[in-house]
């Protein structure tokens, strides 16, 4: 986990054990220093923790792979979709006599360790019916053309309502089912020894699983031939090929395995949320995640962790504060929670490109030249 | 016979507008290779900066004559998009011009989301009523077949205007400036043409179209909000590809081809997947025919070989 030690300023590169054990037990502690200012802080880490395996994830196909994709959100929104179609009422009042005729007159419910790995499939699924058009395409291009695919899954999401209906349309799938791990429901708050031990903190510890494996699998993957095939291709394609690394299937591949991400993130989403709508999954959503790969720094695994954080918690934080302040001194809210999301992400990506390309913390050298790791390919 | 004329009609007027729009896109392509994300923006900027004028205005002088109040609105769009292009061109993308390719479009999409935020911030989150100063009462030339007068005017503005454009580009000197740069940065400037000031004329040209194409599309369709631009942005930039990006002709086929697929396509959808889908999939034709045209054909109809040019 030397990775970890990066997310501390200084100590990180003096002292790396101590900073490794400082950030192991922050985020062990985390949820507990949360619950001192409120519920709502702990949800945001929660949230956090999601959009780190977000991030982590594009960060496969975007940071190693050097494949610029704007339509990330569809693989969240897959397994998101699918946890709402497999463990909630919604099939059996979509389709009524379909469901009585299987034995499921109050909908599918299927356990939740059936279903994540369902929905992480059918997302890889989704990768590769997108690598396969775009093989061809480099940069720019190709970001434009996952930006529609995006859009095309969000289309289909609000109008699949009819005639059959799979989504629900834009009012979204309720009540779907809490996560249940061997009859464990994590929704439900436990009394232990007279103190009440809120859900959030199940779904904390579990998320932090999720993201401590998701960093070590990908720790793994980046040194080994895949990690090293990646970089190779990133910083130059044609010498890639000439070397004898198969384009096409490490381009899937990224895609598939950045995707998987994302739909196990979703189907979590899901579970967590208790209810999906397409709102969620807008290109917003694929910006947000990009820009927190971007902000923390692209092929780096610190990274994507430090952008997720600080661009999940400073737009809460900044709700708590910049309020107030502006009720103070105008007596009105000016800007609300929403345009101060919208302005700091905007403001986060220009001034990033602008000032340090290479993210807040710059991606080692190690497998590739400093100067294309920052931002993909360089320009031939 | 009628609704398919009728159709063709629709697309006829979007695609002109898309056109308009996707001049914009070209000529920067072709100059910097860098696709402007924010140029939909400045259409949203030059519709909405119209739609505060002419508000005032009527609130001021409400017996002006509807046609001056238009062109009082785009006297003032029109320089404010010139200025909002001309600032992010100096602000962000000329800085990144040596960087690597994803740098600038990634700052793009930041300054396509930022004017989208500011955009939120003057004009709030609502649905504007675009004022109907050019009547949008349908006549009927054809039995069953409608175009209302603010149709027939976009039609003839925006053929005027890319007709301006293209003799700007091919008879005059700036015009011979410009394509020197597009071809070569660093020959050009040996022959005089100071590059930096070309580039920033053209971010303001293209500006100016889309201001222009701004108020149109408002005024057809009677609504302007913050994020208008981002839908026909996109499909201006397909349209720009359809045609062959960096090429002005290509641009122009491509919008008009555009809105004539998306309209026949909208009308007919519902036939040709035996009601599977309908024409809430409208926007999807865009980003199919955006998708196909890259695989099968980057050249697009006119241009030349660009989109594996890294």
């Amino acid at each position: 986990m030397n990775e970890l030690a990066e997310l501390v300023p200084y100590l990180g590169k003096h002292k790396p054990r101590a900073a490794r054990a400082l950030v192991i037990l922050l985020a062990l502690v985390a949820p507990l220093i949360a619950i001192m200012f409120g519920r709502t802080w702990v949800r945001v880490l929660d949230f956090a923790l999601l959009y780190m395996m977000l991030a982590l994830g594009l960060n496969l196909v975007v940071g190693y792979a050097g494949l610029l994709d704007l339509g990330y959100i569809a693989f969240y929104a897959v397994g998101a979709y699918t946890w709402a179609f497999l463990a909630s009422p919604h099939f059996a009042e979509a389709f009524p006599a379909l469901a009585a005729g299987i034995g499921a007159a109050d909908g599918i419910h299927l356990p939740f360790w059936l279903v994540l790995p369902i929905g992480a499939a059918l997302a890889a699924m989704a990768g590769i019916i997108l690598g396969f058009p775009v093989l061809r395409l480099r940069g720019d291009y190709l970001a434009i053309v996952t930006l529609g695919f995006g859009e095309i899954v969000r289309i289909f999401m609000n109008n699949l309502n009819y005639p059959v209906n799979i989504t629900n349309g834009p009012q979204g799938i309720n009540l779907l089912d809490s996560m249940n791990l061997f009859g464990w429901d994590l929704a439900r708050s436990i009394k232990l020894w007279g103190v009440k031990i809120d859900s959030l903190f199940f779904y904390y510890y579990f998320f932090l699983l999720c993201v401590v494996g998701s960093i070590l699998f990908i720790q793994r993957l980046q040194i080994s031939r895949i990690g090293r095939a990646w970089a190779a291709m990133r910083d130059d394609e044609l010498a890639a090929k000439a070397i004898g690394i198969n384009i096409r299937n490490m381009k899937l591949l990224a895609f598939a395995l950045g995707a998987t991400f994302g739909g196990v993130a979703g189907g979590l989403f899901g579970a967590f949320q208790g209810f999906v709508s397409p709102e969620s999954f807008s290109l917003m959503e694929s910006i947000a995640v990009l820009v927190m790969v971007v902000f923390g720094g692209m092929g780096n695994i610190a990274g994507a962790i430090v952008g997720a954080l600080i661009l999940t918690a400073l737009p809460e934080i900044l709700r708590h504060i910049a309020l107030p302040i502006q009720q103070a001194l105008f007596g009105q809210v000016l800007l609300d929670p929403e345009v101060l999301r919208m302005l700091l992400y905007s403001l986060a990506m220009i001034l990033m490109m602008l000032l340090r390309p290479g993210g807040l913390i710059p991606a080692h050298a190690r497998y590739s030249r400093p100067e294309y790791v920052a931002v993909g390919e360089a320009r031939a | 016979m009628e609704t398919l004329l009728q159709q063709i009609l629709n697309g006829l007027v979007v695609g002109s507008v898309y056109a308009l729009v996707a001049l914009g896109y070209t000529m920067v392509y072709g100059i910097l290779g860098l696709i402007n994300f924010a140029h939909g923006e400045v259409l949203m900027i030059g519709a909405l900066s119209a739609l505060t004028t002419i508000t005032s205005l009527m609130g001021v002088a409400p017996d002006l004559p509807p046609l001056l109040l238009l062109a009082a609105g785009l006297l003032v769009a029109i320089p404010t998009c010139m200025t909002v292009a001309f600032l992010m061109e100096r602000l962000a993308y000329r800085r990144l011009r040596g960087a690597p390719r994803l740098a600038p479009l990634i700052t793009a999409i930041g300054v396509s989301f930022l004017l989208q935020t500011l955009a939120m911030i003057f004009w709030g989150r609502n649905y504007h009523t675009f004022p109907q100063l050019i009547s949008t009462t349908p006549l009927q030339p054809i039995d069953g077949v409608f175009i209302s007068p603010v149709q027939i005017s976009i039609i003839l503005v925006s053929a005027l205007l890319m007709f301006a454009l293209v003799t700007l580009v091919n008879r005059t000197r700036l015009g011979r400036a410009m394509r020197a740069t597009a071809e070569n940065h660093r020959v050009a400037s040996l022959m005089g043409v100071d590059v930096n000031r070309i580039i920033a004329l053209t971010f303001v040209l293209g500006a100016a179209l889309a201001a222009v194409a701004g108020v149109m599309f408002a005024s057809n369709y009677g609504i302007a909000h913050y994020a208008m631009g981002f839908m026909p942005g996109l499909k201006a930039f397909t349209a720009a590809v359809l045609g062959g990006i960096g090429n002005l002709a290509g641009a122009m086929l491509g919008g008009i081809v555009l809105g004539l697929v998306e309209a026949v396509g909208a009308g007919y959808i519902e036939d040709f997947t035996f009601g599977f889908l309908n024409s809430s999939y409208q926007d999807i034709f865009a980003f199919v025919i955006l998708g196909a045209v890259l695989i099968f054909r980057p050249t697009g109809l006119l241009g030349e070989r660009v989109s594996d040019r890294a």
